[in-house]
């Protein structure tokens, strides 16, 4: 087995870690072993080495090696390879594809779990008490229930305007 | 007012206690924020980046917890002021090296520290002494939701807080505690427990953050998955895992004072020796010395030495702190000279270590923290 950092000697350092239900695994030659401070323990962790390594192959497959450009920020993939880093904020939405199992391989999920800004918690709530309101109303339109199809009528004006009104500032 | 007449003395800081400061020395919880439709600070040109430090810096020092706070820019510090600060465990080592267009932001306390555009635009943290991680997160957490209302962060429904590196993604938060095991090093049992909380998906690194030695037998332990798992979760598993190894430390120097009592008590004494007596000391000797005392005065043996006093000799014997005192300019020779006549001085009156630890046999108390 080659190492996956040169590619070019023999593994002799076979690195695997769990983490829940997830198994990571790194084969590496002894120099690259040692560059990459596996021998320190205090230094080195399985995360980082992989996200210098397998971050960038993965987006290169993802996008079958055409070069993929950040509309946003101008960032590359080339770039990502060299900082490790990405761009900007829409560079995540650009590199989807090649981020994702990337993600997958780092964290323990893929979605979203915690925090989320006030001002979005609330926007989202609105934003879902619309959905409703409008499908309250479409069935007090089917059902001739005129009262409440303009009561629901006047309470998604009230919503819209909130929702706009939060939009602004 | 200079960072000099700013930051309390480090026989202040270094006095503070928390549960467990025996062994948990700092909490730490850090929160990674990126402002929306600005590039990442390594990736943006210096006037967008100075654009961004522009938005946020006026921000952070208007909350409330930053009333009277030390704010400046970076290249308004020289690079002895940023080692001091990098010595007190402050700013990173990657921030001490920014410039114009980055800036921090320190309270009066040293409790509340604000880094703006290291990797990320905002890099916030509250730091406690002991082991309370929850307290700090709940203190970033409140800090966090004042400045959401004056800054609008990059943040997406399903991704979460948008980050320049992807380890950071989702909660852009980084627990973290310093721990001091002389115990697990001297019974060699820390490569053991290093392996095994990389295994739990933790991270195990040296005193000054990623890719430094564990000088002084000190360790940090933080999360490294910040997607997929809520901040409170991430703080909880911390602190059982941090439980365990307290357990494991206690036990270690138990065991190691039945089986191994000459070796400790051995290590102690030389330290104690080369320290009050040295002509000339490196800092790195320092610091691993200074952990053998520190674990001396834990197990009774310095019955007139407090442990703030250790601690505060952890900070001042470190290269900028020495520094700091002398006006000219000193070579790392000059430093040794100097460091080892402050040490000779300050512990001039401390006497030599017992020769067996008090209440050993008599059923020493552990500091074993309770189960949550």
């Amino acid at each position: 087995m080659l190492c996956c950092v040169c590619k070019e000697k023999e593994a002799t350092v076979h690195l695997t870690q769990i983490a829940g239900d997830k198994m990571q695994k790194v084969d590496l030659c002894e120099d690259c072993a040692k560059q990459k401070g596996v021998n320190d323990p205090a230094g080195f962790s399985l995360a980082d080495l992989l996200l210098g390594l397998g971050a960038s192959q993965e987006m290169e497959q993802a996008t079958g090696g055409a070069e993929v450009k950040c509309p946003a920020c101008g960032f590359t993939q080339a770039d990502f390879k060299k900082a490790g880093r990405l761009g900007c904020a829409q560079c995540y939405q650009t590199f989807a594809e090649g981020l994702e199992q990337l993600l997958k391989s780092m964290h323990k999920g893929t979605r979203h779990r915690g925090k989320v800004p006030a001002a979005l918690r609330e926007s989202q709530d609105l934003a879902e008490r619309l959905k409703t309101l409008q499908k309250k109303l479409e069935k007090a339109v089917t059902d001739e229930n005129f009262e409440q199809a303009a009561q629901c009528r006047d309470e998604i004006k009230e919503t819209k305007e909130k929702i706009a009104a939060i939009a602004l500032t | 007012m200079n960072i000099h007449e700013f930051l309390p003395p480090p026989s202040e800081t270094a006095r503070r206690e928390g549960p467990h400061s025996k062994i948990v020395m700092s909490s730490r919880v850090r929160l990674a924020r990126n402002l929306k439709g600005v590039a990442f600070p390594g990736w943006a040109k210096k006037a967008e980046r100075i654009r961004a430090l522009e938005i946020v810096r006026p921000a952070v020092e208007q909350l409330p917890a930053m009333k009277h706070a030390f704010s400046e820019s970076m290249d308004n510090l020289t690079p002895l002021d940023k080692q001091i600060l990098v010595e007190r465990h402050l700013i990173s080592r990657e921030n001490a090296a920014k410039n114009a267009g980055s800036g921090l932001v320190l309270n009066k306390e040293e409790s509340l520290c604000v880094m703006i555009n290291e990797e990320d635009h905002l890099r916030m943290q509250a730091l406690r002494p002991g082991l309370q991680l929850k307290q700090a997160w709940a203190t970033i957490d409140q800090f966090d939701s004042q400045l959401e209302k004056k800054v609008e962060y990059a943040f997406d429904p399903s991704l979460g807080y948008l980050t320049a590196c992807p380890t950071n993604l989702g909660t852009g938060i980084r627990v973290s505690a310093m721990l001091h095991l002389p115990g697990l090093v001297l019974s060699e049992q820390i490569n053991q427990i290093i392996s095994a909380v990389n295994k739990l998906g933790l991270a195990v690194r040296g005193l000054y953050g990623e890719g430094t030695e564990a000088l002084g037998n000190v360790f940090q332990v933080s999360n490294q998955m910040t997607l997929g798992e809520s901040e409170p979760d991430i703080v909880e598993r911390l602190n059982k895992v941090l439980a365990q190894i307290i357990e494991h430390e206690e036990n270690a120097r138990g065991s190691l004072l039945e089986k191994k009592p000459k070796t400790v008590m051995d290590q102690i004494g030389r330290a104690y020796g080369i320290l009050a007596n040295s002509h000339r000391v490196s800092s790195k000797e320092t610091m691993n010395l200074l952990s053998f005392m520190r674990l001396g005065v834990d197990l009774g043996l310095f019955p007139d030495v407090e442990r703030g006093l250790v601690d505060e000799l952890f900070v001042i014997t470190q290269p900028a702190h020495l520094q700091k005192q002398f006006s000219e300019k000193l070579g790392a020779d000059e430093r040794d000279l100097l460091r080892s006549d402050m040490l000779r001085e300050r512990l001039r009156n401390v006497s030599r270590p017992l020769n067996t630890p008090a209440g050993h046999g008599t059923g020493a108390k552990l500091d074993k923290p309770a189960e949550e």
